[in-house]
């Protein structure tokens, strides 16, 4: 029982890890396709972290712990929620501890790390950078929040292994108006928190309009492989947490180590379709101004809000 | 009907005369196109002396008249004319840093050209600098205007900037996300391209000329082509004219098509730079067939024009389809429109002071065009000139949008007729035996260039200046960026598309 748990556990972060920069590069080809163009193919990501890595480190003078720190960091609590989430199992020695709330401040502290970071270089890309993530992070962590306790009133706790498990008994909470409404504000926040267009554009060369790439400005080599990594697991394990929470099937709830292994596959192609349309929509979307964003953000706030409200009012029958 | 270079008219001036004489002909509606200093030695007509020369140029009908000041050979200092015109004040900083002729009174008598680094003392442009001297003693501190205040924070961008972008340095002091001052530093690129022209025969100016700014090789070779005729007395068939005519305008459309794309872009909308990118693909070729050089080098000859194919009408029409798609598409996304919407808007009013050319100035309602101001050629019908007046980025995207459409339908009418080959009579070039100038005014696809040669006894170039429609555009872009938010600098800043190769000469 615990052997396939923990091998469960195992196989969600491993995926997570190796399988997220193939993410990266499916999004990266799905809109060169569309665009017309051809694409530097979905494996360029791993060749880019592998040169990276061959790379001598180098870190700024006059920067400190929190610099250093920071990738590590930003990867071992995105690991740690890859562990949490139940991506692929529910029933996982680690399912007891998967509370939501953890989740969240994981991903925030990783945000956090970072933020500290591109204002211990001292530059003002990093200060600047610092100041807009804060900004968003600020206006996100509680729409996230409020969206998965939508989703928790009818499960009646918040750890999500049993929300998920929930669901998987009980489809018809899903298509509730409280369980839809939540799902488009989680939705905008994930793209918020992972620093898509239209809050922030991934593939910018312009210095002064980044957000997340300000921050890591002056990360090089092994580190910014680390910094990559990092960001691009978030986007895999928000995706993971959104196909876990609204669209739960496949995810096993028992010891068998085939429904794992269905569970991997299923997770694998979940978050690969949600990656897909996310970058096909990317395509006819432009990036917001900046002082638009916090509009963007509030609305899908309300809407948290409103899916909670709904919850309390028409799941309290 | 054909029209002939403009008769220039020429004033000699006393240098104390200059102020008044200058600001008469401002307050009739004249612009300041150019200023260029020229170091006169014994054997020129007046003796040794510094001879600054003043274009003041307005049209239509075309106007051109020359104020020419002789000032001391070994102190030259003149009276500054900054107060009457912006542009002059910084023409006379651009002079006192090559030159090192002296502004009396200049309200703003920082520095331009000359960096740190540069030798104290060492003025490139005299006949007597020789080549740059070992980097020794500097010019010496080169400080910025600090902002102070409560929360005011400074970003240093560049001049090394991400992307194929040329060197320039700005410092934007902010408060929060709101601009409160940019200053841009240019000059990171100081060529001495005035220098490497003196000497030069005619012909092999030309090619010096095409590269003064890569992106606008026949405006900066017509200039330069119309100055040397005019003062060599070389004439110019009608089939050539309508040719040159042809040419600026593709090199219109594809400098266009580029900058609608990279517009969208830069609001993280690329699938339209996509699209922008493969339709200047296909206008980059028909420019290779049409001169042989994918950026249209070598089409604009000296006393002539030369077409290696006539560009097919139906193609451009097809393509000028694709682009209004573009076009279209980016106004009628919410998004993108949210975006160019109000953003960095210059004023009428500034525009006019500050001299702006181009589309720049015709986005914030001055339509100001050489084609029609002071027309090379005599266009059957006159060319369609787009003004809009928010002056903001979406007026600039929407004036070259429109642009396009307008020079698609010029070279349409501008094809029929012409015949693919070299068209230059090699007519007798005036043979006379003195210093001759010549001036050459050409609507290019950044606004208005203007180039003033002067040719000595022996047919070389003795003086070649340049002007770059930059020059007069770059002080603009701190002006219309004034409140507003530092993440709409790289879209402002594109919509500006300012070139500093031209500027830096």
């Amino acid at each position: 029982m615990s052997g396939v748990g923990v091998a469960a556990v195992a196989a969600q972060v491993l995926v997570v890890v190796l399988g997220t920069p193939l993410l990266t590069g499916l999004m990266r080809q799905v809109r060169a396709r569309m665009e017309g163009r051809a694409g530097a193919g979905v494996a360029q990501p791993w060749r880019d972290m592998r040169k990276l890595l061959r790379k001598t480190p180098v870190t700024p003078t006059g920067t400190g712990p929190a610099f250093r720190v920071a990738p590590a960091l930003l990867v071992a609590t995105t690991a740690v929620a890859a562990a949490l989430v139940p991506l692929a199992s529910t029933a996982t020695p680690v399912s007891g501890e998967a509370d939501l709330i953890l989740v969240v401040a994981l991903l925030a502290l990783g945000s956090v790390a970072l933020a500290l970071a591109g204002l211990d270089t001292g530059t003002a890309f990093g200060g600047m950078g610092a100041s807009r993530e804060m900004t968003v992070a600020a206006l996100v962590e509680p729409t996230i929040l409020l969206a998965v306790f939508a989703l928790s009133i009818p499960a009646g706790t918040t750890n999500l292994p049993r929300i998920v498990e929930g669901a998987l008994h009980e489809p018809a909470r899903l298509a509730s108006p409280a369980g839809l409404l939540a799902t488009a504000a989680l939705a905008v926040a994930v793209l918020a928190e992972t620093g898509r267009i239209p809050v922030d554009n991934p593939s910018t060369h312009l210095e002064l309009t980044m957000v997340h790439e300000a921050m890591v400005l002056e990360y090089a080599g092994p580190d910014l492989a680390l910094v990559e990594l990092g960001a691009q697991m978030r986007l895999t394990v928000l995706l993971g947490l959104l196909a876990s929470l609204f669209a739960p099937w496949g995810i096993a709830t028992g010891a068998s180590a085939a429904a794992v292994a269905l569970g991997l596959v299923l997770f694998a192609a979940k978050v690969a379709m949600l990656g897909a349309v996310l970058a096909a929509a990317e395509v006819f979307w432009a990036k917001v101004r900046l002082f638009r964003v916090p509009e963007l953000l509030a609305g899908s706030f309300l809407l948290a809000l409103l899916a909670v409200t709904s919850s309390y009012f028409l799941g309290g029958v | 009907m054909i029209p002939l270079p403009a008769r220039r008219t020429v004033v000699e001036t006393e240098a104390s005369e200059l102020p008044a004489r200058a600001g008469e002909l401002l307050r009739e509606g004249h612009r300041l196109a150019l200023v260029a200093a020229h170091h006169d030695d014994e054997t020129a007509p007046g003796g040794r002396a510094v001879r600054v020369v003043y274009l003041f140029v307005s049209g239509p009908p075309d106007v051109r008249v020359e104020l020419r000041v002789r000032l001391d050979a070994d102190d030259p200092r003149l009276t500054t004319l900054a107060p009457q015109s912006f542009a002059t004040g910084r023409f006379e900083r651009e002079m006192r840093d090559l030159h090192g002729v002296v502004p009396l009174g200049h309200p703003l008598p920082r520095r331009l050209v000359r960096h740190f680094h540069w030798p104290r003392g060492w003025y490139p442009m005299r006949p007597d600098a020789g080549p740059p001297p070992p980097f020794a003693e500097p010019e010496g501190p080169y400080p910025f205007l600090e902002v102070e205040g409560a929360g005011v924070y400074e970003i240093p961008v560049g001049p090394v900037h991400a992307g194929l972008i040329e060197p320039g340095h700005f410092r934007f002091s902010v408060v929060g996300e709101t601009i409160l001052k940019l200053k841009a530093r240019l000059w990171f690129v100081h060529k001495g391209i005035e220098k490497l022209f003196e000497g030069r025969t005619l012909d092999a100016g030309l090619p010096l000329a095409e590269r003064i700014s890569g992106d606008t090789a026949v405006g900066h070779a017509l200039a330069y082509c119309l100055a040397v005729e005019e003062a060599a007395g070389i004439g110019v068939p009608r089939e050539a004219r309508q040719a040159r005519a042809l040419l600026l305008e593709l090199e219109r459309i594809h400098n266009h098509v580029a900058d609608l794309g990279a517009l969208c872009n830069d609001v993280g909308h690329s699938v339209l730079n996509a699209h922008a990118l493969r339709i200047r693909e296909q206008l980059l070729r028909l420019n290779e067939e049409t001169t042989g050089h994918r950026l249209l080098r070598g089409g604009v000859v000296l006393g002539g024009a030369h077409l290696h194919a006539v560009p097919d009408a139906a193609r451009l029409r097809a393509l000028r389809d694709d682009v209004r798609q573009v076009a279209d598409l980016a106004l009628g996304h919410s998004t993108v429109r949210d975006r160019f919407t109000g953003t960095s808007a210059l004023p009428a009013r500034v525009a006019r002071d500050l001299g702006c050319l181009g589309y720049v100035a015709r986005a914030s309602g001055l339509g100001y065009d050489a084609r029609i101001a002071h027309p090379f050629h005599a266009y059957d019908e006159p060319p369609t000139v787009p003004v809009h007046t928010t002056g903001d980025v979406l007026a600039r995207f929407l004036v070259r949008a429109e642009e396009i459409d307008a020079s698609v339908a010029l070279v349409n009418r501008l094809a029929q007729g012409l015949t693919s080959g070299p068209t230059t009579v090699p007519g007798p070039r005036e043979d006379a035996k003195t210093v001759r100038s010549g001036v050459g005014i050409v609507e290019g696809w950044r606004g208005t260039i203007t180039t003033r040669v002067e040719i000595t006894p022996e047919h070389t170039l003795g003086r070649v200046k340049p002007v770059d429609p930059s020059f007069f555009n770059w002080p603009a872009l701190p002006v219309a960026l004034a409140d507003t938010i530092v993440p709409d600098f790289p879209l402002t800043n594109k919509s500006f598309n300012l070139s500093y190769a031209g500027n830096d000469l």
